[in-house]
């Protein structure tokens, strides 16, 4: 079966630093990988070189999929236009006839759990929760394989990026998309993914890899604490996740 | 469509509603005009009630329309002309650092220069006529939409951008969906400002370049020292600025820039 994404030897560089290096990685269809990694290891720019916003200084990115969406860290959602209109917005270029789009939002809509009263809204009326799941309607509508997150719930409270990561798990099994799913949250990643990559300190390459046991939705809470526990604790990978000075960074 | 209809009648309602205002406005400044009249004497300033009535007077001739026609006519083409080349070339140095760089000090310059210097240097170059209003309008009005035009395509969200771009938009979409939508917020205000800045050089224009319309009209009121005949033409050409700025400017801006109303505690509740 071909890879739904696969980088090679991806590498690049800001201002003549380097921040990725030798970065090797395939995603399987339908396969949910989060990327982790400490803050300013790179793991944002290898995700947007990936969805083909940055052009890597090195290497090369195959992508398997027909169509891919992105959420961002910020919901990113045009201020002038009603959640509806703003879920439509990646529709425009989706080729999709005019007279069938306001289903594909209503359908969007429902995966992101959003009420109908609230496509009417501006975002300024929605709360930040509302708004992410409003971006991830827009994602959902244009029916990717491919979903890019870029550190999504990074600004949202413990309980709502519960909900939050519940709906992608949700989403990911309705919807059957492959996703690279960046996140510098352990526990968010082993909810998530099937596969954790762990991005080296200084982003030269991809420090190493683990399956994780069963689907995401069939995980359960003492699975995923034990999982996190062995994984700070024994697992030699995971050991400097959390140590980088980013004051350091060039 | 039965929706949008209503939305649309809600939103007039809702500014003919905050007409109250306005009016009360209005009524402040007929008031201290009143004052101003028994205070000073008819000569100096005459009453409100006389300048509204030789207001009228000009306004059911069809002589003095077609001098109002003429100068609202010129201050629109003039307005047309900066509106075009301020907005276009303003989005052009918006995008491209090194034009706003060199565009700036040019402004500074232009600027620096009183509207009436433009107005003498213009009658040499194109005499007694219409180009002369359009050209002054066009240098002293251009310079307003220019900075608004690039600021507002310089401090773009540029993450708005690169979420069109994963959707597919081209260089062209985005300029026409995420960009110009967002220099439309300081646009719009500038444009409001040009026009008026348009009407003003207008008349002025052609007070002193003798080119007839309004400012022709208040010369030769001046000449003969009729102060309620040229207060009534300073009315009128308000009332075409105010006209063309509610009937034009502002319904674009309404149209464009609705969504801001629901930012307002008082906004729009859906």
């Amino acid at each position: 079966m071909s890879a739904a994404l696969e980088l090679h030897r991806i590498g690049h560089a800001y201002f003549g630093q380097s921040v990725l290096n030798s970065i090797d990685l395939q995603i399987a269809p339908g396969e949910v990988v989060a990327l982790v990694g400490p803050s300013g290891s790179g793991k944002s720019t290898l995700a947007h070189i990936a969805a083909g916003l940055v052009e890597p200084r090195e290497g090369r990115v195959t992508p398997g999929y027909a169509r891919h969406a992105m959420i961002f860290q910020e919901p990113r959602l045009l201020p002038w236009a009603t959640a509806a209109q703003n879920i439509g917005f990646a529709l425009r270029r989706a080729k999709l006839p005019r007279r069938l789009r306001p289903a594909r939002v209503a359908e969007a809509a429902r995966l992101a759990e959003l009420e109908p009263q609230d496509l009417a809204k501006y975002p300024v009326e929605l709360s930040g929760g509302m708004r992410q799941r409003v971006a991830i309607a827009r994602a959902l509508a244009v029916r990717p394989d491919f979903i890019f997150f870029d550190e999504p719930f990074t600004a949202l409270d413990v309980a709502l990026k519960r909900r939050m990561q519940d709906l992608v798990i949700a989403a990911a099994e309705e919807a059957q998309f492959a996703a690279l799913f960046i996140t510098h949250d352990l526990v968010e990643a082993l909810r998530i993914a099937h596969r954790i990559a762990v991005l080296d300190l200084r982003g030269r390459g991809i420090a190493g890899l683990r399956i994780l046991p069963g689907d995401p939705g069939a995980r359960d809470e003492a699975t995923t604490f034990a999982l996190r526990q062995r994984f700070l604790t024994e697992d030699p990978l995971f050991r400097h996740i959390h140590d980088v000075d980013e004051r350091r960074r060039p | 469509m039965t929706r949008i209809l209503a939305d649309r009648a809600a939103r007039l309602l809702d500014f003919l509603w905050s007409g109250w205002a306005g009016l009360a406005a209005l009524a402040l400044l007929f008031a201290c005009w009143q004052a101003g009249h028994e205070t000073w004497g008819d000569f100096i300033l005459p009453d409100p009630l006389a300048t509204l009535g030789a207001t009228w007077s000009l306004a059911i001739s069809s002589e003095s329309r077609g001098l109002l026609l003429l100068t609202a006519q010129r201050a629109l083409a003039g307005f047309t002309l900066a509106a075009f080349s301020g907005a276009v070339i303003g989005i052009i140095a918006g995008y491209a650092p090194a034009v706003m760089r060199l565009a700036r000090p040019l402004l500074t310059v232009v600027l620096g220069v009183p509207p009436i210097a433009w107005i003498v240097l213009t009658m040499m170059w194109f005499g007694t006529s219409g180009a002369t209003v359009a050209a002054t309008i066009l240098i002293s009005a251009t310079p307003v939409v220019f900075v608004a035009a690039a600021e507002g395509i310089a401090s773009r969200d540029r993450g708005l951008g690169t979420m069109a771009e994963v959707f597919r938009y081209g260089a062209l979409g985005r300029f026409w969906f995420i960009d110009l939508r967002q220099a439309a917020a300081p646009l719009f205000p500038a444009l409001a400002l040009a026009l008026g800045t348009s009407f003003k050089v207008a008349v002025m224009a052609e007070m002193l370049a003798n080119a007839g319309g309004v400012g022709g009209a208040l010369a030769r009121a001046r000449a003969m020292l009729d102060v309620p005949q040229a207060l009534a033409w300073v009315v009128l050409a308000v009332i075409a600025l105010v006209v063309v700025e509610y009937g034009l400017i502002r319904p674009m801006q309404a149209e464009i820039e609705g969504w801001r109303r629901a930012a307002q505690p008082w906004g729009v509740k859906k």
